[in-house]
């Protein structure tokens, strides 16, 4: 995917989450550390366009919520939450990447049930790639691309890549 | 970063990159501190036993707050009433509490160097120095480190000022250590007969004159003054102390302007420091109190978190 499918694909996401949200009401947009973040503001921006409103925004890390920290040899970085506004009674629309086993999707509903008690909680993704192993579906997707497990799939952002485009590779490749 | 430490004994072993990496991660734990839930799950299933010899409340349950936080089961072992008191030695003590499955013991004990000899004796339960006898008390420096890094940006060429009895301190040696790994300069005041031997060797520079010693400091670090000290004639009257060495406005006006006041409490007012400091706009000691909890969950999940370190 390059720059301009990403930006295609990101403009309609946010149209999508407009209609199944009558406009954006009550929403909260909450991007996951950290390339979901900036896919969120990605999306406010295509929003505020779309219907000339401000949907509020926030980011959430999910590092204390994961389900693999014993099982990692070391300990991920933590980054901060900072979510504005408070999400009770608001429909929270979590941003990620990737959705791949849907372990962390699962780690941010725990972090985001701590946070307050939203009326509704739905899953933006840019690339849904299979293999989960959990019970969670994606309300609005990018583009499903089919993977094996030994491939990795690699979104790179402008803010942090200098580079919009989603690319896989093999793990070993990208252990380089 | 590869974090390569498990334990805590004192913070000689640790460079300026963990330590920054430690206060990096301090930062998002504070945060919690003022979410309506507090708890997170990183350390579920973690057994964190705090074995204390010697009374301490606020490091006591500084730790375990930190993680009640991370949500780690705590055994609180205190001395008394406890096997010690019927002989038992700290090694096997050291042995029963691993065979009870703990992952990490937090000690304070009034010997030197017992928590290095738990670490020892221990296989596979992380130690975390709580203070051991006059030698190290390094989770009280990094809380302290933490709070001047938050309020001043940075420790590069700070000077800081240390007041008090520098002899019997462990927070006084770490926080040398702790300081001027970060890039500080530490001068040391107080009465001369509370001074160590071996000042020389953690690069130190005594001023007896507290208002020359504190001149321009950026930070002025009171230390707790213990009244048996008294007894053993090693200062001549607690009132004496305060005239001298105690922090009051006089003293403040000849440091930095806006410097940061900190003490590691409890306070002795009307000791170590006037209550129109102790509660003054430049004291930093609650915000010590605060950081004191974040510096712990940082150091438990670092060193807890993760599989085959060391």
């Amino acid at each position: 995917m390059n720059a301009d499918e990403m930006t295609r694909a990101l403009k309609r996401l946010a149209h999508e989450i407009l209609e199944k949200n009558r406009g954006g009401e009550n929403c909260l947009l909450v991007g996951i550390q950290r390339r979901g973040v900036h896919l969120a503001n990605r999306l406010k921006e295509y929003i505020k366009e779309t219907e000339s409103k401000k949907v509020p925004s926030g980011v959430l890390d999910i590092t204390l919520y994961r389900d693999d920290l014993t099982l990692l040899h070391d300990q991920p970085v933590l980054h901060s939450t900072a979510i504005p506004v408070d999400i009770s009674n608001k429909t929270v629309i979590l941003v990620d990447d990737v959705i791949y086993t849907g372990r962390t999707t699962r780690a941010a509903l725990d972090a985001l049930m701590d946070l307050g008690r939203p009326s509704a909680v739905q899953l933006c993704v840019l690339i849904d790639r299979g293999h989960r192993e959990l019970p969670i579906h994606p309300d609005f997707v990018g583009k499903s691309v089919p993977t094996s497990q030994d491939e990795v799939v690699e979104v790179r952002v402008n803010e942090l890549d200098g580079v919009d485009e989603v690319v896989i590779c093999q793990r070993e490749e990208y252990r380089q | 970063m590869e974090w390569k430490h498990r334990s805590l004994i004192d913070l000689d072993t640790w460079s300026r990159e963990e330590i920054e990496y430690l206060l990096e991660n301090a930062k998002n734990m504070e945060d919690l501190l003022d979410r309506p839930i507090k708890k997170v799950p990183a350390l579920r299933g973690k057994l964190v036993v705090n074995l204390f010899y010697e009374p301490s409340t606020r490091t006591r349950v500084s730790f375990e707050l930190a993680e009640k936080f991370l949500s780690a089961d705590v055994v609180n072992w205190s001395v008394s009433g406890s096997s010690s008191v019927k002989g038992e030695t700290l090694r096997d003590t050291a042995w029963t509490l691993e065979s009870m499955g703990a992952d990490a013991v937090v000690i304070r004990h009034g010997a030197v160097g017992s928590a290095a000899y738990l670490k020892n004796k221990l296989k596979r339960s992380a130690v975390f120095n709580g203070g051991d006898g006059t030698h190290a008390h390094p989770t009280q420096a990094l809380l302290d480190i933490y709070t001047a890094w938050k309020r001043l940006g940075h420790l590069d060429g700070k000077k800081m000022t240390i007041i008090g009895d520098i002899q019997h301190s462990r927070v006084a040696r770490s926080n040398m250590i702790g300081f001027k790994t970060m890039g500080a300069n530490v001068v040391l005041s107080g009465p001369p007969t509370l001074l160590p031997p071996d000042l020389e060797s953690f690069g130190a520079v005594y001023e007896a004159n507290p208002f020359e010693a504190v001149k321009e400091a950026d930070i002025v670090y009171l230390l707790r003054i213990q009244k048996e000290r008294q007894d053993e004639g090693l200062f001549p009257s607690l009132d004496e102390y305060f005239l001298t060495y105690g922090a009051d406005e006089r003293l403040i006006k000849a440091a930095a302007k806006e410097a940061l006041i900190m003490h590691p409490g409890p306070v002795n007012r009307r000791v170590e420091i006037e209550s129109a400091v102790a509660d003054g706009p430049q004291s930093a000691i609650l915000a010590q109190v605060r950081s004191g909890v974040a510096v712990r969950m940082a150091l438990l999940y670092l060193c807890l978190g993760g599989a085959g370190k060391e």
